[in-house]
């Protein structure tokens, strides 16, 4: 018998061991946005509440680098994560929010519940700064520089063993 | 039987409860002005809707946003939309999606670094098949050649 008649043989049960391999592995849901390392989108956003003024590129340039957080009070790991984003304004970090297809009574009551760490909440009803900046979800958050780059991207909650890691893209995105 | 669906469900959805996936978060805002309002030219609206079956909604990664309800896919929608209606082509809305989410936003395969061995490998088997063929089918008619009989029941087969 010829041994290259094995050889369909071979790569059938390869096919199979990389398939049912895969089958294994935990499925990946995030999508990194591609506008790491990329300006900033020029926006504008209107405020989200009465009580507060809302956001634009503008508000990124000079100064120490800010966190901007893509939340919404209708999504529920936002609520998870309020209390960490508290821990960062204590930290000193300024923390620009826009909230995604949000009622302004939502988002007061919202930061009445769970705390406001934001200086400024612009009012995105159509996912607008969403799609500019490649995010998939809420809630997300990104670090940018004083010179309006964006330089870090944070998918998902952000929890307590996460601060330190933005803390320090934080300072990173100083130089 | 009813009890095992149950539990078979509860294996399924367990996992997803553990991610933290909002399944049920939905927002209570009406969807953009162009999610589920088609353009009025009809031309601009089938090449709008040519594309968007080719785009992936990334909120349910599985569907285009043509097909999808989920909130985003709407927003998705209202871009492709009003993008054309401002004049864009098709191509130049597909490359800026692509700028922001990368290759994976677009269900139009692409030759890149990384996929160029999908279309190579395939013209390599099919090469490879037909030299096989060639070779096999070479090899019986030289056979042939030599003998001067009526067909055997093997070749009229």
């Amino acid at each position: 018998m010829r041994w290259t008649l094995w050889i369909p043989l071979g790569l059938f049960v390869f096919f199979l061991g990389v398939a049912g391999y895969q089958l294994t592995q935990p499925k990946d849901d995030q999508i990194p946005s591609a506008m790491v390392e990329k300006a900033l989108p020029e926006f504008e956003l209107p405020a989200a509440v009465e009580t507060m003024p809302g956001a634009s590129r503008a508000n990124f340039i000079g100064g120490k680098p800010k966190l901007l957080n893509i939340w919404a009070s209708w999504c529920l790991p936002c609520i998870a994560e309020a209390k960490q984003l508290e821990v960062l304004e204590g930290q000193g970090v300024e923390i620009i929010g826009v909230a995604i297809r949000d009622k302004p009574e939502d988002v007061a009551n919202f930061l009445e519940r769970y705390g406001n760490p934001y200086t400024r909440i612009g009012k995105d009803d159509i996912s607008s700064l969403m799609l500019e900046i490649g995010a998939s979800g809420v809630p997300e958050t990104y670090v940018i520089d004083a010179e309006g780059v964006i330089r870090y991207q944070h998918i998902g909650d952000i929890r307590l063993e996460h601060i330190p890691l933005l803390l320090e893209e934080l300072k990173k995105a100083e130089t | 039987m009813r009890a095992l669906s149950i539990a078979l469900l509860a294996a399924v959805l367990a996992p997803l409860a553990m991610l933290g996936v909002p399944l049920t978060a939905q927002d209570s805002l009406p969807p953009a002005p162009y999610a589920y309002t088609q353009l009025e030219d009809p031309a601009l609206e089938a090449q709008a809707v040519e594309l968007m079956a080719t785009l992936r909604c990334l909120t349910c990664q599985s569907q285009n946003i043509h097909d999808s309800d989920a909130p985003m896919a709407g927003d998705m929608r209202h871009q492709v939309r009003s993008r054309l209606a401002a004049g864009e082509e098709p191509e130049a809305i597909r490359q800026w999606l692509i700028v922001r989410y990368g290759d994976y936003v677009s269900y139009q395969p692409e030759v890149s670094s990384t996929t160029w061995p999908l279309f190579l490998v395939p013209a390599i088997i099919f090469g490879f098949g037909l030299l096989l063929l060639f070779r096999r089918l070479g090899r019986k008619r030289s056979d042939g050649e030599g003998t001067d009989r009526a067909p055997t029941s093997e070749e009229s087969a």
